[in-house]
């Protein structure tokens, strides 16, 4: 009866579970590595941040990735010139909106806004496939076309790292043209490094929050040794 | 005053005794505490769903606490900052990064208002198995069912506060459905946004109702649903009245006072709570994206509609049994006769005390029918939950129409399948199992 109750409860869902629309690479990186951090801030301020803002991040929260005030400033602070200020772009919104067809969105908090009901990680692998998936298209306007983000107002910004890949109407696979000056490999970690830096950028403070978790569970436990032995102390003449 | 208010408690001459005397002749500490705490009788045969209405106390208490230093740093406001933001969606990236501690604060209320749902729903599924709200606590319930009916306003309110993407276009949704009301349906969702479409005005009135507002209410109706417990006595597992059985002292003999027993057993309870919801809080804050959900990420943008509009899980299954609705009867719109349902599909839970017929309160002494019922009420429920966080779909429709007969049917039919169940004799005392 349980089991039939239970089949009964999974059914439906199970025929309404949707099939996954895109397929998405795993992002192989993780929040951990400061090294990839460190790589991926530098990729994020070249690449990133001369069209799209971060504009709830401080340029000091940088030093939490291992660098000194004055690395931040010499390498990483192109637009800016106060250590406390917002990571925000130069470029106005509305004539932006005019060159690429859509404001570029902010970038602070994406990759936990691409992340999905079920899956809240997968903002990372979402940007992590997104970057890698651009291709030529000579019918849009700035050139470029991404396999996942159909019609993208983006360029490929990552070409010249890249390459130039071309899209085989034939297999419906991306094939690398013209290439760039990095090979496959080293990109895809550029890639990653970066995504990275967005993952942690989304909560520069989730790895705090990790250990923190930690820290108060094991006072919770002990907590709870406590207070059952309190209750079995009081409780031990209740029959 | 009377001079006997002075021999309700008598010092022992140490400062603190005079201090309690000058107090009790003055304000009702002493007997308020016996009567409510260390004298009264609760049943002894508690058991694990017992421990969900002082959990409900624990989580409202920390809402409140975490909402009021939230409240010093957030700003309703929908004007767009230098950055293009709106200020409000900001103010909550800042509690998020630039203040300290912000973001436990934050997590701590954006988890609670997902653990309120989860203890208070499990509080309200213990009262459904062991009838605790028939004779004579019906008005125990119906508070109940009020604090059920003010929760939601409460967390619908609070929900567009973020002002994200989600909070917006949800708030859109949930407004739009009073227009659907016959006449009055366009004017009444006007004076509901204070504007055309939901803006700046709305997002005002609604952080007023959040911070102010309906907290005041939840604190007036839980102080009277727990006073009017503490009436009649609390109900049990066995459904037993244990008042009808005192000693010659006149304390019911299956009764312990409250104050030891059951405050450090609920403690044991608190700490084991409070470990699931530091799990979830320092490990899976955004609840698999079910307690802050993605989109929400993205600010509020009127000009974007969101592909799929899903309320949070705590409202899905309501949002699944408005959807269900999707015939026209009497001339009137299947938006209206969706509204009609959902609403009563939240209310019906006042009419509980009245449908219930049987003449065993708990389900320990109920048969196979009553036990068949609430297993296809619950499954029912976890279904329509389900639906309500995916996209329209014929399948999701048809199942969801199906399960809403049964949700009603359940209720509906409570005067006749309650009444036909076998019963098994229940006990003069408690058991404890």
């Amino acid at each position: 009866m349980k089991k039939f109750l239970i089949a009964l409860l999974f059914a439906p869902i199970m025929a309404l579970a949707s099939s996954a629309n895109v397929h998405l690479d795993k992002w192989p990186g993780s929040v951990g590595d400061k090294a990839a951090l460190q790589n991926g801030a530098k990729l994020f301020v070249n690449y990133c941040l001369n069209c799209h803002g971060a504009s709830y991040m401080r340029y000091k929260n940088l030093m939490e990735l291992g660098l000194t005030e004055q690395q931040v400033k010499d390498n990483l602070m192109f637009t800016a010139d106060k250590i406390g200020g917002l990571m925000a772009v130069a470029a106005r919104s509305d004539e932006q909106k005019q060159w690429f067809g859509a404001t570029p969105p902010d970038l602070t908090i994406l990759a936990r806004a691409r992340g999905e009901a079920g899956n809240a990680g997968a903002g990372a692998d979402w940007l992590y496939t997104y970057l890698r998936s651009f291709y030529r298209d000579e019918n849009r306007p700035t050139g470029w076309n991404n396999v996942i983000f159909e019609n993208v107002g983006m360029p490929h910004v990552l070409y010249g790292l890249q390459g130039q890949q071309v899209m085989n109407h034939e297999t419906h696979k991306l094939e690398l043209a013209v290439p760039g000056t990095m090979p496959a490999a080293e990109f895809d970690k550029s890639v990653s490094d970066l995504v990275g830096f967005m993952v942690w950028m989304a909560e520069p403070q989730q790895e705090f929050r990790r250990t923190l978790g930690f820290i108060v569970l094991a006072f919770l436990a002990v907590l709870f040794v406590v207070a059952y032995a309190l209750k079995k102390e009081y409780w031990k003449d209740i029959h | 005053m009377a001079a006997g208010n002075f021999e309700k408690y008598k010092s022992d001459g140490s400062p603190a005794g005079n201090a309690l005397e000058w107090l009790d002749a003055r304000f009702p500490a002493t007997s308020m505490w016996k009567g409510h705490l260390s004298e009264y009788y609760a049943p002894k045969n508690f058991n694990f769903w017992y421990f969900f209405g002082s959990l409900a106390l624990l989580v409202l208490v920390i809402q409140i606490v975490t909402g009021i230093f939230l409240v010093m740093h957030y700003k309703p406001d929908a004007a767009l900052n230098a950055s293009g933001v709106p200020i409000a969606f900001a103010s909550v990236e800042y509690i998020m990064r630039d203040v300290p501690g912000g973001w436990l604060i934050r997590y701590m209320h954006s988890t609670g208002a997902s653990a309120f749902f989860i203890v208070v729903y499990l509080h309200m599924f213990r009262g459904l198995i062991y009838g605790s709200y028939r004779k004579p606590r019906e008005l125990t319930w119906l508070f109940g069912v009020g604090i059920f009916l003010v929760l939601m306003g409460e967390a619908f309110f609070g929900y567009l506060l973020p002002w994200g993407q989600m909070s917006y276009w949800g708030a859109q949704v949930i407004v739009n459905l009073f227009g659907a009301i016959p006449v009055i349906g366009n004017d009444l969702s006007i004076i509901i946004r204070g504007d055309f479409v939901v803006g700046d005005a709305t997002l005002n009135r609604f952080f007023s109702f959040h911070v102010i507002a309906f907290p005041l209410v939840l604190i007036g109706l839980v102080a009277a649903h727990v006073l009017a417990l503490h009436e009649t006595g609390s109900n049990n597992p066995d459904g037993v009245e244990i008042k009808a059985n005192k000693d010659e002292n006149g304390i019911p003999r299956d009764g312990i006072p409250f104050h030891p027993y059951y405050t450090v057993k609920d403690i044991v309870g608190v700490v084991v709570f409070l470990m699931v919801f530091s799990a979830v809080m320092f490990w899976a804050p955004e609840g698999g994206g079910y307690f802050l959900e993605t989109p929400n990420f993205y600010p509020a943008d009127p000009l974007k509609t969101p592909p799929h509009i899903a309320p949070v899980w705590y409202f899905t299954p309501y949002y699944s049994i408005l959807r269900a609705m999707v015939w026209n009867f009497f001339g009137l719109d299947a938006k209206f006769w969706g509204v009609v349902a959902m609403g009563a599909s939240v209310v019906i839970f006042a009419a509980l005390p009245w449908l219930d017929r049987s003449p065993v309160k708990s389900i320990r002494y109920r048969g196979p029918i009553t036990k068949a019922m609430i297993t296809i009420f619950v499954i029912c429920f976890f279904i329509l939950g389900y639906l309500g966080t995916l996209s329209p779909s014929p399948m999701g429709e048809l199942v969801s129409q199906i399960c809403t007969v049964f949700y009603f049917g359940f209720f509906l039919g409570m005067p006749w399948w309650s009444r036909m169940d076998k019963f098994k004799p229940v006990p003069d005392r408690v058991t404890m199992k």
